[in-house]
């Protein structure tokens, strides 16, 4: 027994000195073609490879400070380590490969599976992908990883209105097709969908990411009926990239026992995203914009809207493109994201009034990139929600500073 | 290199040092509603805080006992930055027309629950009940109002209008639910106690108001208030009684509000026309509190032109429904501090008078009739000047 014990910390002493040997590792090439889209972003990402093992590892961190005050009322100082990400990847096959994506967000509070799913190419336009998958909604939800962006927070639209990182269990197809500077790419998967939490949840508003609390997500769906996510998108080298992208289903029981308990209600979530870099400037022009609409009883409160949207627009100038303390391949830039969003979209039906609950937000930054992987960014960020009934908003704002990092 | 370290550290340096700069300032006190009453304990500070939470950042789910049938989720929902409400939430009672009680308490009286969550209907008014609209008021300085001393409402009544002008204020006598303990100093009448809160003055404290107001406008049971508004069955707690205590502090030590500009001379030529048209009798400018248990409420001077009585305000605002022992158009004088903060709670407009009917002070005004139709037309007869000098004084409070 001690023998075995022995050689068993031998083994594992040889390979952790073998782990650490730098000239063992190796990053794999990313695409620079400029044909890459948001679907590609999940196998996109710098991995290493170890030796001649078929695993690839990868990840990212992300840790921040920050000092934000609500209408005179601050929490002081903040120092937060946002996420760390894993990935794993590995080629079984011949056209078939396996990713999982393990996030832990502040600290272990969260942990969650984002990614963990097999692919399989029958034809560049035909691939077949079942597991835990990131449903396409927008481009934001599959193209999350913090080293990407400028701006510390993730946008609100994306993250709060749509509940990224938004990821099912379920199956699905996708395929993509070039032709000279053209790129056509589609997805569509069926997954478990949505529960009753969008309706009926603390923060007293219809709030899809809601739903991502309920623990049983990964195992059953809440009323059996799966939802439908699609996506295309299409991309020109010199123009950039626009998709267009859906996901709805029914999100209430309306069954239990084999007894009717309620009508199927659903929720419907369309999306347009694009982005462009301007030739001429290098200006990158990031962008993302999507409606809600969700079948609430009308015997409920108009507190849980029926109807939301919102988006946001990152525009991101590089300035400076010059070696800086050392880093050859350091770039400068200054950056902008606007933000609006509708919680709830409508008018009191008791006066006719417009429903307000909207939320603006503007956060001018500063970046430096050492290197394509890692980010070090400066945001002060700037917000107005306004209340239910439209009264004067409450203003957040405050500096940001931190970084994100591929490892 | 040497040049973007120092540009670096300038930068580190200049965030360090206007970090709270660069946020937003809290506003002034006087043109918010919400904020705690000078001079509390720190004990009593949490006390508040704890309530604050619950009051404005609780919301109930059907998992954490909300409903079935509802009108509100949240006491937030109602009271938006402490102030009045909206008609989104306003309340509707019914089933009551005299001092003999609620004939439609087996269906459903006196609130109507008029949401529900999905799979549930909500309530109907019955056929034959009279029903009144109740816009959510606001609850700032209310724990100033709940120490005014029984003696000095029964001093300002005049049931019978003995001076002869017109007004005659009374008091409504509630009967106590079992778990309220007259405040100290009350007087009795016939087993029952002053009401001072809600339009119809039905309450006789916030402890009532606060217990009563959990279940019948969420439809949370508590120890004090444990019987369903669904079922009429009495089932467990869905919210603690310290969360409920926590909240009728909170209630108690609001600040009052403040007024604005009190000094400017259109203000006090605005506050002396008020004055002058009779307003005052019934929107009592000053009371003194009495004792009190909470120390900066006890025997202090407050401006919150109320009187607590109530008056009859002629048949254009009689709805046909009424509580305890006032008559359909007996209303209690709602206290104008704060008025002119409405706004901010109300998503920018005035939504004024029981129900909201009127959309400015002026308005509000000239649909006051029965025994406040002198003052009424006192306030027709001035001339514009004056009646914009009397608006911007109201505006003020």
């Amino acid at each position: 027994m001690r023998k075995i014990l022995i050689l068993t910390l031998c083994s594992l002493a040889m390979n952790a000195g073998a782990q650490i040997d730098p000239t063992l590792l190796k990053r794999k090439q990313q695409d620079t073609t400029g044909m890459l889209m948001n679907m590609d972003a999940v196998y996109n990402r710098p991995f290493l490879s170890v030796a001649k093992m078929p695993v690839s590892l990868g990840g990212y961190l992300e840790a921040n400070w920050q000092h934000l005050g609500t209408d005179g009322v601050t929490e002081g100082h903040q120092f937060q380590m946002r996420r760390t990400t894993l990935f794993i990847a590995s080629g079984l096959e011949h056209r078939l490969k396996f990713l999982s994506e393990i996030e832990f967000e502040d600290g272990t509070k969260e942990i969650n599976i984002e990614f963990a799913a097999l692919d399989m190419e029958i034809h560049p336009l035909l691939n077949l992908r079942g597991g835990i998958v990131m449903n396409p909604i927008g481009a934001f939800n599959q193209n999350h990883d913090g080293p990407r962006w400028e701006f510390i927070d993730r946008p609100t639209s994306a993250t709060q209105m749509l509940p990224a990182t938004w990821s099912n269990v379920g199956f699905g197809m996708y395929g993509k097709q070039y032709k000279k500077d053209w790129a056509f790419a589609w997805e569509a998967y069926l997954t478990n969908g949505f529960d009753d939490r969008i309706i009926n949840n603390a923060d007293g508003r219809t709030l899809l990411p809601a739903s991502k609390l309920n623990p049983n997500r990964f195992e059953e769906s809440f009323n059996g009926v799966p939802m439908v996510t699609a996506k295309t998108a299409v991309r020109n080298r010199r123009i950039g990239e626009v998709g267009l992208s859906y996901m709805g289903g029914v999100y209430n029981k309306f069954q239990e026992d084999g007894f009717t308990i309620d009508q199927k209600r659903y929720v419907h979530v369309y999306a347009i995203d694009a982005n462009t870099t301007i030739p001429r400037t290098q200006t990158a022009l990031t962008a993302e914009w999507a409606f809600v609409r969700v079948d609430v009883p009308a015997t409920y409160s108009q507190q849980y809207g029926s109807a939301q949207q919102g988006g946001f627009i990152d525009i991101v100038q590089p300035v400076y493109k010059r070696p800086l303390f050392g880093f050859d391949k350091s770039v400068v830039n200054i950056a902008c994201r606007l933000e609006y969003l509708d919680w709830n979209k409508g008018t009191f039906a008791q006066t006719g009034g417009n429903i307000a609950d909207e939320f603006i937000s503007i956060v001018p930054a500063i970046s430096w990139r050492p290197g394509s992987q890692t980010v070090f960014r400066l945001n002060y960020r700037y917000n107005m929600q306004t209340d239910l009934l439209g009264n004067p908003p409450a203003r957040t704002a405050g500096f940001q500073a931190g970084f994100s990092s591929y490892f | 290199m040497k040049k973007y370290i120092f540009i670096f550290v300038g930068l580190c340096v200049t965030i360090a040092l206007s970090c709270r700069k660069l946020q937003p300032a809290a506003p002034a006190d006087n043109e918010v509603l919400d904020g705690m009453v000078d001079g509390l304990s720190a004990d009593q500070k949490m006390s508040f805080l704890r309530g604050d939470r619950a009051f404005n950042n609780e919301i109930f789910t059907r998992e954490t006992g909300l409903g079935p049938l509802f009108v509100a989720a949240s006491c937030g929902a109602c009271h938006a930055g402490d102030g009045k409400g909206h008609p989104f939430t306003t309340l509707t009672r019914f089933g009551q027309t005299d001092s003999t009680g609620n004939k439609f308490m087996a269906l459903g009286a006196p609130q109507l629950q008029d949401r529900a969550l999905p799979g549930h209907q909500p309530e109907q008014v019955p056929a034959g009940a009279t029903f009144s609209k109740f816009l959510p008021p606001a609850n700032t300085g209310m724990g100033f109002l709940e120490a005014v001393p029984d003696a000095t409402l029964m001093a300002m009544a005049d049931p019978d209008d003995a001076d002869g002008d017109g007004i005659s204020g009374v008091v409504n006598w509630v009967e106590l639910k079992e778990y309220v303990q007259p405040v100290e100093g009350s007087i009795l009448r016939g087993g029952k106690c002053t009401g001072r809160f809600g339009k119809k003055a039905g309450a006789h404290d916030l402890f009532q108001q606060t217990a009563g107001a959990y279940n019948q406008d969420m439809g949370i049971t508590s120890v004090y208030e444990p019987r369903d508004v669904y079922t009429g069955q009495n089932i467990a707690p869905e919210v603690s009684e310290q969360t409920i205590l926590d909240v009728v502090f909170y209630l108690r030590t609001l600040k009052a509000p403040l007024q604005r500009n009190a000094a400017d001379a259109d203000v006090m030529r605005g506050k002396e026309l008020f004055l002058n048209a009779g307003c005052g009798k019934c929107h009592t400018p000053e009371l003194t509190t009495g004792n009190s248990p909470i120390a900066p409420l006890a025997k202090v001077k407050i401006y919150p032109y109320t009187d607590m009585l109530l008056h009859d305000m002629g048949p254009g605002l009689d709805d046909g429904y009424t509580e305890g022992t006032a008559t359909t158009a007996e209303w209690r004088t709602p206290a104008l501090w704060g008025l002119g903060l409405s706004k901010n709670s109300q998503g920018g407009k005035y939504f004024l008078l029981h129900d909201g009917r009127a959309h400015s002070i002026a308005d509000a005004i000239l649909l006051h009739g029965g025994e406040a139709t002198k003052s009424r037309n006192n306030f027709e007869a001035l001339t514009e000047t004056d009646k914009a000098l009397m608006l911007v004084f109201l505006e003020s409070l």
